[in-house]
């Protein structure tokens, strides 16, 4: 067995793909440690071209499956044709101080197979805001240091999308957007018009207009098929497996090991730098260890930080880089609490063929230039029309029997929803932190969550709220059914935080280029590296995080032999 | 639509696309509950509500049989039960009405009773302040099974509805002239 590598990439997701990607293209051997089991594109999802009726229960599952994982059954996109791309509950546990539903997938691919696949860029503004309004420490980089990789990995993943010129939401490299609906149309006129707001297609990772770099991926353009999560035969959506682990391993620079639960990154005290990582072998306990120039950290936010707290060596009693404590602290995620959906009148002549895969989106509007509001931080709102289906509302009045049929089979009237997607602030009580005394089953201390809302999330819900039901009914919608889901942290599936970026060693843990202050080739570039959460899904920053810093690493093993 | 933000925001917003759907959640016994009688019924009342006519029916789409299968694997013992004592309580009253149980009356009397039943069933939901803190009518879950079970079978998505399993480009505007829903 190999054992020395240039590179180890801790981590097969989404950002751990594009690290092996990059990497394996700049000639580095590099290793990718997945905990979970092996995922093959296509080969590996068996429900992919399953119809409704080919399956017991439509792709429902049994009340005994969610009883058995009250946890993850909750998360998003969660069902029989997806939940073995998710844990299950009694698999992994971990300690709630707060509420906080932590959802995962281990598996190679990570949660790039279920994603949400949102691609929207943050502004300028977005890495500005925290220093600039106070409520965090400042990014050490700026929109500037990142839109050429935003735009390198565009390209490469395939997202489409509108060029719009709108500040708040800078436009990318993108390919043909999906064209909204009537209803979608008249909410962008209504909200131009009164509101001087934006409401536009969704950028999503989804290749509408497949290009040569897409081809050479072996991804085809996307079928509009909306059965994504279970994984796409056409490569349609982004994802590890069909994009980036397959790439890196054309370079044969990439080895993968699944089933490697990553213990402890080891300190060398000779070098000042990691020598290696220690891993637990998930099936058979052994453990092993695995050596390298550079550690990528790519576990997802709170398993990065869990293994950088295990870290721990006579010169890092903390946890690795921890000489503050600032390491397991600043945890964000965003806020999804509040949602709201209405009838309009009309457009009954319109209709759409058949469903698309993406959503539109209403930009923040809130807080861009100066405080306008009540709460700090921003939010975007997630939107969509479509017309209703099977309800007797829409059945001209018959109930039963032919001409009940006939009338509950046909598109009933336009519907629109609209949800928010807040920006959390970094607080240092919202923290995780190594149980004393609970191990996971590799002998791992497991992880308390102690991460909850603060009450500037709770004004940022009732401005929502407000906002959202103004320009619906603005836009004439009734009946406008408004709610606070009160949902735990975690549901999101966007922790962030943990091991944040800074520019000052002392408030935290990672520098410009998510390299650790005090452990120089070690790179954390996945959820755990934000300094504040923003209000722009997540994912797609990661990804251009870790091009640009793997490159960064990739540049000085060339220039000086190792990491400086 | 099956994208986790939309899933996130059926369940913010509506807490139910589907009853069973949001029910999902709590306990109740496994195995088959229905006798072939009360599947027969299921399918006599599905058939009632959605019937055979140039495109194919409730029973076309074997949805009886679904209903118990769905309904014992995913239903919490409230509504089951609540559904299982609906059942009982139609022939009831079709005894009363007609002098002979459901499946004995013919097509005009099963509609005449269901549209009642039906009526009944919404006057229930109206008056019911929570939902949640009162079962549902039972004809509520049938109907919502039988509406259920059809268009996601072959015959209900492909035949009554329309189904592309690989849609190919999307349009966002099309003219609308009066045809069915696409199926999901």
């Amino acid at each position: 067995m190999q054992t020395h590598y240039d590179a180890i990439v801790i981590g097969s997701g989404i950002s751990g793909g594009w690290a092996a990607k990059e990497l394996c293209d700049r000639g580095l051997k590099t290793l990718v440690l997945e905990r979970g089991r092996d995922v093959q594109h296509i080969k590996d999802y068996p429900t992919m071209s399953l119809r409704r009726w080919d399956m017991d229960l439509r792709g429902e599952n049994p009340r005994s499956t969610s009883e058995a994982n009250p946890l993850i059954s909750r998360a998003a996109g969660y069902d029989a044709t997806t939940k073995h791309f998710f844990i299950k509950d009694e698999d992994h546990p971990y300690v709630q101080e707060k509420p906080f539903l932590w959802v995962r997938g281990y598996q190679v691919g990570g949660k790039s197979l279920i994603w949400g696949r949102a691609c929207a860029r943050w502004s300028p503004m977005d890495f500005e805001a925290p220093k600039r309004l106070g409520y965090g420490i400042p990014w050490p980089i700026g929109y500037d240091d990142v839109a050429p990789w935003y735009g390198h990995v565009e390209k490469f993943i395939g997202v489409c999308g509108s060029k719009e010129g709108i500040a708040t939401m800078p436009d990318g490299e993108y390919l043909p957007a999906y064209e909204l609906n009537a209803v979608e149309q008249h909410l962008q006129k209504t909200l131009k018009e009164k509101f001087g707001r934006h409401y536009i297609s969704g950028r999503w990772a989804h290749i509408t207009e497949a290009q040569e770099i897409h081809r050479k991926q072996g991804r085809a353009t996307c079928q509009n098929r909306n059965l994504c999560m279970r994984g796409c035969p056409f490569g349609g959506y982004f994802s590890s497996n069909a994009s980036t682990l397959p790439w890196a391993q054309k370079t044969g620079n990439l080895s993968v090991r699944p089933f490697s639960v990553v213990h402890s990154i080891i300190y060398d005290e000779a070098t000042q730098q990691a020598s290696g990582v220690k891993v637990i072998d998930a099936n058979t306990h052994e453990e092993l260890v695995f050596k390298a120039k550079v550690v990528f950290v790519n576990a997802s936010a709170l398993n990065s930080t869990l293994v950088l707290l295990n870290s721990t060596s006579k010169r890092f009693p903390n946890g690795l880089g921890n000489d503050h404590g600032v390491l397991g602290k600043y945890v964000g995620f965003h806020n999804y609490r509040a949602g709201m959906s209405a009838e309009i009148e009309g457009f009954e002549d319109s209709y759409y063929e058949v469903y698309k895969p993406a959503e539109s989106i209403i930009p923040n509007f809130r807080n861009v230039d100066k405080q306008d509001a009540d709460f700090l931080g921003g939010y975007v709102i997630f939107s969509g029309a479509s017309r209703r289906l099977i309800d007797d509302n829409d059945a001209q009045g018959e109930t039963i029997g032919a001409k009940y049929k006939q009338a509950i089979s046909r598109p009933g009237k336009w519907t629109a929803y609209m949800y928010m997607q807040g920006e959390t602030l970094p607080n240092a009580s919202n923290h995780v932190r190594l149980s004393p005394d609970k191990k996971d089953p590799w002998g791992i201390p497991q992880l308390v969550i102690s991460v909850g809302y603060d009450d500037n999330a709770e004004r940022m819900v009732r401005d929502f709220l407000g906002e959202g039901r103004k320009m619906l009914e603005a836009a004439g919608f009734t009946n406008v059914n408004a709610n606070d889901n009160h949902w735990p942290p975690g549901l999101d599936i966007h922790e962030m935080g943990g091991a944040r970026m800074g520019t000052d060693p002392k408030t935290s843990m990672l520098n410009a280029h998510n390299q650790m202050h005090l452990c120089k080739n070690v790179f954390v570039t996945d959820g755990a590296c934000m300094t504040s959460t923003g209000s722009q899904s997540p994912s797609i920053l990661y990804m251009a995080l870790t091009a640009r810093a793997a490159n960064y690493a990739a540049e000085q093993l060339k220039k000086h032999g190792r990491i400086v | 639509m099956d994208r986790r933000e939309l899933l996130r925001a059926i369940a913010a917003l509506t807490g139910c696309a589907f009853v069973g759907a949001e029910r999902i959640f709590a306990a109740a016994p496994d195995s088959a509950v229905y006798t072939p009688a009360q599947v027969a019924l299921l399918d006599e009342i599905a058939e009632t509500i959605l019937p055979r006519t140039d495109t194919p029916g409730a029973k076309d789409a074997q949805v009886g049989a679904y209903i118990a299968r769905y309904s014992a694997a995913c239903y919490n013992p409230t509504d089951l039960a609540v559904l299982r004592a609906g059942l009982g309580d139609v022939d009831v009253r079709s005894y009363k009405a007609h002098g002979t149980d459901f499946i004995r009356c013919t097509g005009k009397q099963k509609e005449m009773l269901l549209v009642d039943i039906d009526a009944e069933a919404k006057r229930h939901a109206r008056e019911a302040a929570d939902r949640h803190a009162q079962p549902p009518h039972w004809f509520t879950l049938c109907k919502q099974l039988t509406l259920m079970s059809f268009f996601t079978s072959e015959a209900g998505a492909t035949r009554v509805a329309r189904y592309r399993p690989v849609p190919g480009p999307y349009k966002g505007v099309v003219p609308y002239k009066g045809e069915p829903f696409w199926a999901w």
